[in-house]
């Protein structure tokens, strides 16, 4: 086993852009899910309607920045048409229309109907030239410390997925700090005593899931700038699960915990994933057990157990309060 | 996770219909080909006037490719009537793979209106048949515990699994799948039984919240279907028994025995769970608890015994669910996942907690799911249903035979 | 009752009017299946008083309170607050035109502290507003609230959990922040929805000394109670529902003595409630 190896990975995986994605989609979910007590299970819909917002604005001949704000302005647009039908149920019911609704949105966009907007199944590429034509860094060239390293391409990417995982963690934090982010609270433990105190709760609930949604479109346009591409299967509900495990690892409604919990989430999969493929390359026996294939789907399974696990021992997670934890929710 | 897809190479699959009438070859126009990947529809398109047809595919891959034959013209049907699906067309790096569907001179004529309204009606109910059988365990458990279990999907495709088991695995006795059917719904059942023991009451034990319990689930769900996935495969599979049974004509509409065998048999069992939970003690105190659970415990109803019943039902159900769903289809291991988003639509369109609501539900949802492909492409079928329960809720937010919850 | 108390010469009968009412109920109606929650001609509530809503259980207290509180629509009716129509106005809405209610089931912001619990109810922050929250300059306002919190915490024995969580108060701790955070908002009109229920007696005594001190500081308080000795002790008037309808209403002394009101409500016990 090549111990180093497996580390520098795991590493490599876990500070790259898709884990500053995945935080900023997090982030987005926190607000809604941790903050405002919203089980919004079609989260992955946010990053789809973003990033194809952005590819489609590119395709159709605008310019990348317009495409950026398409993205982010059409994610905050389907928060509002998901919230106004569904906000005034209960929670239970939220969770279904949500997942429901995310399902129906890329069915659409695969679909032959919507080919020759969003070119069904083939998605649509190479929108993000403008992008790399800003990066600083010689493309191919390589950075880092001893073999800690990333391309100059990579290297541009990465600084501006974490500059943005930044700037949207002081955002909710200057949020979730003011009064505006109490009643955000309060709604989470009773909507029925808040709406008694004469706040406008669904207004509140609203603007959570459209500023959430926003959040998740800038992550999603971030991963397709990244990718170049755009597909809808890439969009599959999977996305959202794995949202809400890096969500509760790192601390609902914590302001960092979103960030603590993709950074630690990615680097546990990564190096998992690592330790896997050595495995299998350098002990026979494992070789002949797992076939890459398998250990990918080995690792989901993990996940799924791990999201039941934390629920159950660590519902706080990592940067949770304990105390706050023990308080019984209804 | 998010893989990036090449698609410069230009995969494709294609092909051209040619009519054999003694010597003589004729291409045929405007039949609609359809091509898909593990149940998902990647394309479809239709031949040309010279009877060439082409669908670009994303990338290389095993692809199942299936000719619509109720888009045949008339006079022109396939010379091998089982040949309308191939389900492992194997696509290289780059190539552009030629398949060939042999047509002959056909006895059949176009399909009129009346026969295809009628076919997607049936196909509707069984539809219907399925999703309400697996519905109605989801909403009980809902009743008695108020929880809403994503892992249900999972017990679905346990028993579709268990079933081809222990009716074509290799591993397994071969039994006839009619028999096999039996232990598949007691592993299911016994499943039920399982988690309810080993996770859901010790978690209400815990006086873990609901929504707590939702996100458990929701894990559950999503480590099962991955452990299906090793475990049986990607592949889809049918069962041996019953594949490829000839349609029969009735009232001038054809359809398949298995159809109907399954709408029949649902029937049967669901009014056996309506008698149940009308006639029996334990099914008169599953509505109690439903009601209320603290007055039914006050009353002397054991409730965790109650709930238990339940568990066990529900899981007997959606595996005997599951069983029909991989006999009219096939056997996959995110199957129940698949179905669940039409299990939620059902189960919320009669209101969620409703045994009969589910029942009802399901079938409204099934039939409208089939019908919908009058209007709509075949690949918006599940998009249809889901947004039939989004409508749903907007005009009533309750379900169909819901109430509302109490303030105060 | 002495000869200058508001009451006086009014009535002791079902939908009497009252000389000022600040409440004003017509025709309403709420049934649940077949079961008439409830079904009231008219009704007033008199400015400036104590009053309460008694009734056996199940009688419609809850589901009255909820109606006029916009927490739930009557099949039909109308009802007016200080003049104005309710008909159809957002729940929220009411509680910020003065009418404020408490739950039966103490509703406490569990994860919240019980400072924010009572800051959260505070009227009129602008840095609750989106925009608001994001520029800033809602600090000053916060010390003020934060003030007012404070001394309402002292009055109801509170202050010293200011900083625990909501959720780690005792049953009757909850209750007491519950009618404070009511407070906090100040109401016209308090709703109260068994607020002793599950307080100590020397507590008790306390809040009820509360309740007629808010009517003293010019609010109105209607309350929903079980106890026949609390009510008669600060009552100003007594409206007693059974099966959804109003059935009597009188100043409390003329109450206990009410033969319908004994038959519907007191039952075995009325020996005891009219002593
Ligand atoms: N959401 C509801 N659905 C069905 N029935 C209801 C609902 N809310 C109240 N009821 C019924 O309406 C009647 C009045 O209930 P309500 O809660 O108003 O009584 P109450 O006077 O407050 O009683 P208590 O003294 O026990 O609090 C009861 O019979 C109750 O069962
Ligand atoms: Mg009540």
């Amino acid at each position: 086993m090549d111990w180093g190896s497996v580390l520098i990975d795991g590493i490599l995986a876990t500070i790259g852009p898709l884990t500053a994605a995945y935080a900023i989609s997090a982030i987005g979910l926190n607000l809604q899910f941790g903050y405002a007590g919203l089980l919004n299970f079609g989260h992955v819909a946010f990053m789809l309607v973003g990033a194809y917002g952005a590819a489609i604005t590119v395709d159709l001949g605008g310019p990348l920045w317009l495409g950026v704000i398409v993205g982010i302005l059409v994610a905050a647009l389907l928060g509002l048409l998901l919230g106004l039908p569904t906000l005034r149920l209960r929670a239970d019911y939220l969770a279904i229309t949500t997942i429901a609704a995310a399902e129906v949105i890329r069915l659409l966009v695969r679909s032959s109907w919507a080919q020759p907007i969003t070119n069904s199944v083939f998605g649509i590429q190479g929108f993000a030239d403008s992008f790399f034509d800003l990066n600083p860094f010689p493309a191919s060239q390589l950075y880092g410390i001893g073999s800690l390293v990333v391309t100059g391409r990579k290297l541009w990417v990465m600084l501006v997925g974490w500059a943005l995982v930044v700037l949207m963690t002081l955002l909710i934090r200057r949020l979730i700090k003011s009064p505006w982010g109490r009643v955000l609270k309060a709604i989470r433990e009773d909507e029925d005593a808040t709406i008694a105190l004469g706040k406008n709760v669904f207004a509140y609930k609203l603007q959570a899931l459209m500023i959430g949604g926003a959040i998740a479109g800038i992550a999603g346009i971030l991963l397709a700038i990244e990718q170049q591409n755009v597909t809808p299967d890439a969009y599959l509900p999977k996305i959202t699960f794995i949202l809400y495990v890096i969500v509760i690892l790192g601390g609902a409604g914590t302001i960092l915990g979103p960030v603590v919990g993709a950074v630690v989430f990615q680097f546990l999969f990564f190096t998992i994933d690592a330790l896997m493929v050595n495995a299998q390359a350098n002990i026979g026996w494992v070789g002949d057990l797992l076939t890459p294939a398998a250990a990918g789907q080995v690792k989901l399974v993990l996940v799924g157990v791990g999201m039941m696990v934390l629920m159950i021992f660590r519902p706080q997670g990592i940067l949770g309060n304990k105390e706050e934890a023990l308080i019984d929710e209804r | 996770m998010m893989p990036l897809a090449s698609f410069a190479t230009g995969e494709s699959i294609g092909g051209t219909l040619i009519q054999r009438l003694g010597d003589e070859k004729l291409p045929v126009e405007g039949v609609i080909i359809t091509v898909s990947q593990d149940g998902n529809e990647i394309g479809s398109g239709d031949s040309g006037a010279d009877g060439k047809w082409e669908i670009p595919v994303p990338g290389a891959g095993i692809y199942q490719v299936s000719l619509d034959t109720s888009t045949l013209p008339e006079g022109v049907a396939l010379t091998d009537p089982d040949k309308e699906a191939l389900s492992d067309v194997k696509v290289r790096d780059g190539q552009s793979k030629k398949v060939i569907f042999p047509l002959g001179e056909g006895v059949v004529s176009t399909v009129s209106m009346y026969q295809r309204v009628g076919a997607l009606f049936i196909a509707g109910l069984k539809l219907g048949a399925i999703i309400a059988l697996s519905a109605v365990g989801l909403s009980l458990v809902f009743g008695v515990t108020g929880l809403v279990n994503f892992a249900h999907a999972e017990m679905v495709t346990l028993g579709a699994i268990a079933a081809y088991f222990f009716h074509a695995s290799a591993l397994g006795p071969r039994w006839p799948l009619v028999i096999a059917i039996v232990p598949a719904v007691l592993v299911g059942a016994g499943f039920g039984w399982i988690q309810e023991r080993s996770l859901w009451r010790p978690l209400r034990n815990r006086h873990t919240g609901l929504v707590a319990m939702m996100v458990v689930s929701i894990g559950l769900s999503f480590a099962l279907r991955n452990l299906f996935l090793i475990i049986f495969g990607g592949e889809p599979r049918a069962y041996p028994d019953f594949a490829g049974q000839p349609p029969i004509e009735i009232l001038g509409i054809s359809m398949v025995p298995k159809q109907l065998l399954t709408i029949a048999i649902s029937l049967i069992v669901l009014a056996g769970v309506g008698i149940f939970l009308q006639k029996s003690r334990a099914g008169t105190a599953m509505r109690a608890v439903s009601d209320d659970a603290d007055l039914a415990e006050s009353s002397g109803i054991n409730v965790n015994r109650i709930i238990l019943i339940t568990w066990t039902l529900a899981g007997g159900l959606a595996a005997l669910g599951g069983t029909f769903f991989g006999l009219n289809e096939a056997v996959q291991w995110d199957m129940g996942f698949k179905l669940l988003l039409l299990i939620f639509a059902a189960v919320v369109l009669g209101g969620l907690g409703t045994a009969y609501g589910a029942m009802v539900g399901g079938f409204i949802v099934g039939v409208a799911v089939e019908m919908s492909t009058l209007i709509f492409p075949n690949e918006l079928k599940t998009a249809v249903g889901l947004a039939l329960l989004i409508v749903i809720l907007l005009a009533k937010p309750q379900g169909l035979l819901g109430t509302k919850e109490r303030i105060g | 009752m002495n000869a200058d108390h508001p009451m006086t010469g009014v009535a002791p009968e079902p939908g009497v009017r009252k000389p000022d009412p600040v409440l004003i109920a017509d025709g309403l109606q709420r049934s649940f299946g077949g079961l008439h929650a409830v079904d009231i001609d008219h009704l007033e509530v008199q400015r400036h008083t104590v009053t309460s809503l008694i009734g056996p259980n199940g009688a419609g207290k809850t589901t009255l309170f909820n109606l006029l509180t916009g927490f739930d629509k009557p099949d039909a009716g109308e009802w007016h607050l200080d003049g104005g129509a309710l008909v159809g106005i957002a729940a929220f809405r009411v509680a910020r035109r003065g009418m404020v209610r408490t739950f039966q089931l103490t509703r406490s912001l569990a994860r919240l502290t019980v400072m924010d619990n009572m800051l959260v109810a505070a009227k009129n922050n602008a840095g609750e507003g989106l925009w608001g929250s994001l520029t800033g300059g809602w600090h000053a306002t916060e010390r003020a609230n934060e003030q007012r919190a404070s001394e309402l915490l002292d009055r109801f024995g509170l202050d010293h959990m200011a900083d625990e969580y909501a959720g780690s108060l005792s049953g009757g701790q909850r209750k007491l922040l519950e009618m404070a955070r009511a407070l906090m908002m100040d109401p016209e009109v308090v709703m109260l929805d068994e607020p002793m229920a599950g307080v100590n007696p020397v507590l008790t005594q306390s809040l009820l000394s509360h309740i007629t001190g808010l009517r003293d500081g010019g609010k109105t308080v209607v309350f929903v109670e079980h106890d026949m000795d609390i009510v008669q002790e600060i009552s100003d008037w007594v409206i007693v529902m059974a099966q959804g309808r109003v059935i009597a209403e009188g100043p409390p002394d003329i109450i206990a003595k009410n033969p319908d009101v004994i038959d519907a409500y007191l039952g075995a016990h009325h020996g005891e409630a009219a002593e």
